[in-house]
């Protein structure tokens, strides 16, 4: 069989208002899953909310902080969802770069998801502040009193890098969709044509549009890719900056940007699973897709165990004794089936990406992808925890769990992650409608070209053999089929 | 107008790394404790509780780890053998260094945290918005938050009428940490200009140096060769900035060290090396 018709992630004979019909109907008619999955995102982000007027109301120790945890759980989950935040920028403009075709099924939905964990990461520095209405300090507005933030303070970087982030990813997110408003508005009444009409920006898809589009695409793809990568790098500072033993290591840029692609990966295998059952959309969504991503999360693990491997070794030989306590205490300390954890869910786990059978099997990659982003979560907490718990100053070494109000406002933060996610997918098309048609066309064409090589070249040899017999050359239409 | 501020004095912000810190030093006041007269009763840490209107946080506050105490009596064990284990016990009062390079500075995003001429490492409550970076950066871990709201469990009536007119109460949501006793300093500082002479050593004390029974705590101005802190700390060998060298002990008498040096963060209090005959 040939490489074109065994890794066609699509079946290219897909008629282009089938898709249309198909997306648009996703929108309007999803499974009960759909409706189960968002009541429970809403009582999810119910009890956050709750927790966080408690925790505004009567202070931060309701979170059960004490001195040498002044941060816990809520940063190691801001970095846990700024992470997330990077697998829609790989998909959507790394791999458009390079010119990766199967991404484009699958990139909006990853595109969205980079929104809406940004969002998600954002609010947390909020919440752990002690006192949050006093936030707008950290931006450099200009005061008569000359006061400015301190812009030394890896805090403040971060302030502007995710700021940036957030509303480049989101024009982005919003100007790939134009040409899709575009169909909608044609294919949708009532109030969906008003919505869709306004937001498709007067978009005829004529030729002067189409190019302007595209190259408007490729520059902030171009813009995006350093952007995310310095996001990342700039949240690492935040721990690299300070001389705590277990933050102040020099490979921590590379190895967030790292985990954060691998997390975002893992997240995109839970949606592809989760939204290829709610939105029926298996022709879509086809295996072959999931094992692409499968092959790049697993490509990602390895370097991300790697430069793991090497903040271990690098710990271990550099002889800083600080370090290196911290080092032995994470694995046999009190943090130890945490540190254990994190160990196996993300080093061992994606071995099991290697397997074929494994991986074109969805109920299973629903399991494994949430074990790798459990392991990634679990790793971000062993970065913040243990190093507050057992830093220099021995009289202060204490362990923490958190209270109930701290678990709620993590958990919450999901529900909140997961209720934008899935009205996005609601009012917009989850899969790129005019990306998959210009799928289908290449392929199409690909196809072609190879069939009448593969007759070219039978006919050759046909003649070459001077009437052999039958001709050797099979249908090779059957073979796709 | 600020920007115009900035460009003007350019030179003056755009200062090399090396420089750190404040160039013009008024003072720099500084500690001297020495451990081997410390006793370990606490009474220099009441005393700062007095002083500096620190709630008690009641029991089970104290043991979730969000106690106040500024300056916290810190006991450690040599494993000593023998008839007399308690002889292993050391005591050593904790409270901010006050450093020269302090790690707690830089962190913070909105400057609440920063560097006086006279040597201190200031806290302005006020422009506090309780990111907590600073208490994570400091190693000693001397640096208390207001994880609640303490003024009315703490202070009932008519308790209220004890508070320090001085200083501030903080609220829910605020970093703190020992000042030198800011207060006393500004009040001496005043006094001197009244009286229009220089300040001189002893016209500042603490409140835990004043408590403290066996005068163990000095406190001082290292500007000022003549001050008692100036004279411990160069009786010990122990100099400002860096460390340069690991220094060595010749002599028995020199027990002065300063905690975490070989962090560099140029601390303000120096510590003597308790002496120990295991041989009673
Ligand atoms: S002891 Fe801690 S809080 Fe005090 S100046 Fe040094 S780093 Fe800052
Ligand atoms: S110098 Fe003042 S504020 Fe600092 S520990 Fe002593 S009494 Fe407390």
């Amino acid at each position: 069989m040939s490489q074109v018709i065994q890794d066609k992630v699509i079946d290219e004979k897909l008629e282009w208002s089938r898709i249309n019909a198909d997306v648009i109907a996703s929108m309007q008619s999803p499974r009960r899953a759909y409706w189960v999955a968002l009541a429970v995102c809403i009582a999810m982000l119910f009890c956050a909310v709750a927790a966080e007027i408690y925790q505004y109301k009567y202070g931060m120790g309701s979170a059960g902080l004490n001195n040498p945890h002044m941060w816990d759980m809520y940063i190691a989950t801001f970095v846990f969802w700024i992470g997330m935040s990077h697998a829609g920028t790989l998909l959507s403009a790394i791999l458009h770069i390079i010119h990766a075709q199967w991404r484009k099924p699958i990139y909006r939905f990853a595109e969205a998801m980079t929104t809406f964990s940004l969002m998600t990461a954002g609010i947390f520095p909020m919440i752990h502040l002690g006192r949050v209405w006093n936030l707008y300090w950290v931006l450099p507005y200009v005061s008569d009193r000359g006061i400015w933030p301190n812009f030394r303070s890896p805090l403040v970087w971060d302030a502007f890098a995710i700021s940036t982030y957030l509303s480049s990813s989101a024009l982005f997110l919003f100007i790939g969709m134009i040409p899709d408003m575009a169909i909608l508005r044609d294919h949708t009444t009532g109030w969906r044509k008003k919505f869709y009409g306004i937001l498709c920006l007067g978009w005829r898809g004529d030729d002067r549009q189409w190019r302007n589009f595209r190259r408007t695409y490729m520059l902030l793809a171009c813009f995006l890719i350093p952007l995310a990568i310095s996001v990342h790098s700039i949240v690492s500072s935040d721990f690299a900056m300070s001389i705590m033993p277990g933050w102040h290591i020099t490979t921590f840029p590379p190895y967030f940007v790292a985990g954060a692609l691998y997390s975002g990966c893992a997240a995109i295998m839970t949606l592809f699973v989760a939204l290829r059952y709610f939105f029926r959309m298996e022709e879509y969504m086809t295996l072959n897709i999931m094992e692409k991503t499968c092959k790049l999360t697993f490509a990602i693990a390895m370097v991300w165990t790697y430069l793991n491997l090497i903040e271990f070794a690098a710990t271990w030989y550099g002889h800083n004794i600080y370090d290196k306590e911290l080092l032995i205490d994470k694995a046999t300390g009190p943090y130890a089936a945490v540190f254990w954890t994190m160990i196996f869910c993300g080093m061992v786990v994606p071995f099991t990406l290697c397997f074929q059978k494994l991986r074109r099997h969805m109920p299973s990659m629903l399991v494994v992808s949430i074990l790798l982003n459990l392991g990634m979560y679990v790793e971000r907490w062993m970065i913040v925890a243990p190093t507050l718990a057992m830093s220099h100053q021995p009289h202060q070494w204490d362990v923490l769990w958190g209270t109930v109000i701290q678990w709620a406002i993590v958990f919450g933060s999901f529900g909140w992650f997961g209720l934008l996610f899935l009205i996005f997918v609601k009012l917009f098309p989850c899969v790129s409608m005019y990306e998959v048609k210009e799928l289908c066309f290449h392929l199409k064409h690909e196809i072609e070209e190879e069939e009448h090589e593969k007759q070219h070249a039978a006919k050759a040899k046909a003649g070459a053999t001077a009437g052999g017999g039958a001709s050797p050359a099979g249908n090779p239409g059957l073979e796709g089929a | 107008m600020s920007l115009k501020n900035i460009l003007e004095n350019f030179s003056y912000y755009r200062r090399d790394a090396e420089a750190g810190g404040h160039h013009e030093y008024e003072h720099r006041f500084a500690m001297a404790i020495d451990l081997d007269i410390c006793t370990g009763c606490n009474a220099c840490s009441t005393a700062c509780y007095a002083e500096n209107n620190l709630p008690v946080v009641g029991k089970e506050r104290f043991e979730a780890g969000q106690a106040m105490h500024w300056l916290r009596v810190e006991r450690y064990w040599d494993e000593i053998e023998g008839d007399y284990p308690e002889q292993g016990a050391k005591m050593i009062p904790m409270m901010c260094q006050q450093c020269g390079a302090a790690t707690c500075e830089p962190v913070c995003p909105v400057a609440a945290t920063y560097h006086t001429p006279d040597g201190l490492n200031a806290q302005v409550y006020n422009r506090c918005i309780g990111s907590r970076y600073c208490s994570n950066n400091c190693p000693f871990r001397v640096r208390y938050f207001n994880f609640w709201s303490y003024y009315e469990d703490s202070w009932p009536e008519p308790l209220r009428m004890q508070l320090n007119p001085d200083l501030s109460v903080r609220d829910k949501g605020v970093m703190e940490k020992c000042t030198f006793c800011i207060q006393r300093i500004r009040n001496a500082k005043d006094k001197s200009q009244r009286e229009e002479r220089p300040l001189v050593d002893g016209d500042i004390i603490t409140a835990c140096a004043q408590a403290c029974p066996t005068d163990a705590i000095v406190f001082g101005d290292t500007m000022d060769p003549e001050s008692r802190v100036s004279k411990a700390w160069a009786k010990h060998q122990i100099h400002r900035g860096p460390v340069t060298a690991k220094k060595q002990k010749a002599d028995e008498e020199i027990r002065g060290y300063r905690v975490f040096d070989e962090l560099n963060v140029d601390p303000s209090v120096m510590y003597l090396e308790r002496v120990r005959d295991t041989e009673v």
